[in-house]
């Protein structure tokens, strides 16, 4: 494979990696984001 | 239980890939007549999964129109997000294929633009569940939506068959394609059930949050009614 191909290749493949990260760690503050909000009102709801 | 099922699902994905990425580099004989081929087998299963996901989320749609069960909607909404995820990635790699094949990252042939559309669709349905606060109308619109979306995928699919295209004829054999070497095909199939493995974890994670949501809106009906 000759280096330019292989660049276009590399690249392709870390593209498609880098997309399933970002939206995994998109998923991961989702899910903090999410606990937080479940703490915060079971409070609320304790309280009253 | 739950979670050792989400885990050997990963594994099983991560195997997958992993294998076929060293089958592609190291195994398979070079494609001479396909340039960047190796692209190929991120870019089709990627679509093969998004489809997947867009069909499931028409099955689901369909469901919740006919029962009007909630559950049916936030599971359509969970696959979906996971399908345009693929989607995305097919666009991208197809992209990069492209600008090293054709020497440009896009053209507006019958394959690209019904593909784009098609994420646009999804794109805008998840724009849409952000926007209605309303349960049931949202889950009606994104139905609506969902419906809609699959008819587009037919035409994606179709596209090639239908429309002369820059983008290249069917190559797989189970489309009469026939344009790859012997055992050049099967790792495509093995990729897509491995990336098939990783989209489920992430439904089932998404799935997980829809839960908990759903906890957080009830608690604070129960904490307005007191």
């Amino acid at each position: 494979m000759d280096p330019r191909e292989f660049q276009f290749v590399f690249a392709g493949f870390c593209a498609a990696w880098i997309i399933i990260v970002i939206y995994v760690l998109t998923l991961t503050s989702r899910n903090r984001r999410l606990r937080q909000e479940l703490d915060r009102v079971r409070k609320m709801v304790e309280k009253r | 239980m739950r979670d050792k099922i989400l885990y050997i699902l990963a594994l099983v994905g991560l195997v997958l890939v992993s294998w076929t990425l060293y089958k592609v580099w190291f195994v398979l004989p070079k494609q001479a007549n396909v340039a960047a081929y190796q692209i190929l087998y991120f870019h089709v299963p990627a679509a093969f999964t998004a489809f997947t996901g867009f069909f499931t989320a028409l099955v689901m749609s369909g469901l919740y129109l006919k029962t009007g069960s909630l559950k049916y909607d936030a599971l359509a909404a969970g696959v979906t997000e996971v399908a345009v995820v693929f989607a995305s990635i097919n666009l991208v790699t197809g992209m990069i294929w492209a600008r090293y094949a054709w020497g440009i990252w896009w053209t507006w042939d019958a394959r690209l633009t019904t593909m784009l559309t098609c994420w646009l669709i999804y794109a805008g349905y998840l724009i849409l569940r952000r926007a209605i606060d309303e349960p049931t109308q949202r889950a009606k619109l994104s139905a609506f939506l969902s419906i809609l979306g699959c008819v587009d995928v037919a035409f994606v699919y179709k596209s090639i068959e239908w429309f002369r295209t820059q983008h290249p004829s069917p190559v797989l054999s189970v489309r009469s394609g026939g344009g790859m070497g012997p055992g050049m095909e099967a790792p495509i199939y093995w990729n897509w059930l491995g990336l098939a493995c990783i989209a489920t974890v992430l439904i089932i994670i998404r799935m997980r949050q829809e839960e908990v949501a759903r906890e957080i809106d009830s608690l604070r009906r129960a904490a307005h009614a007191y």
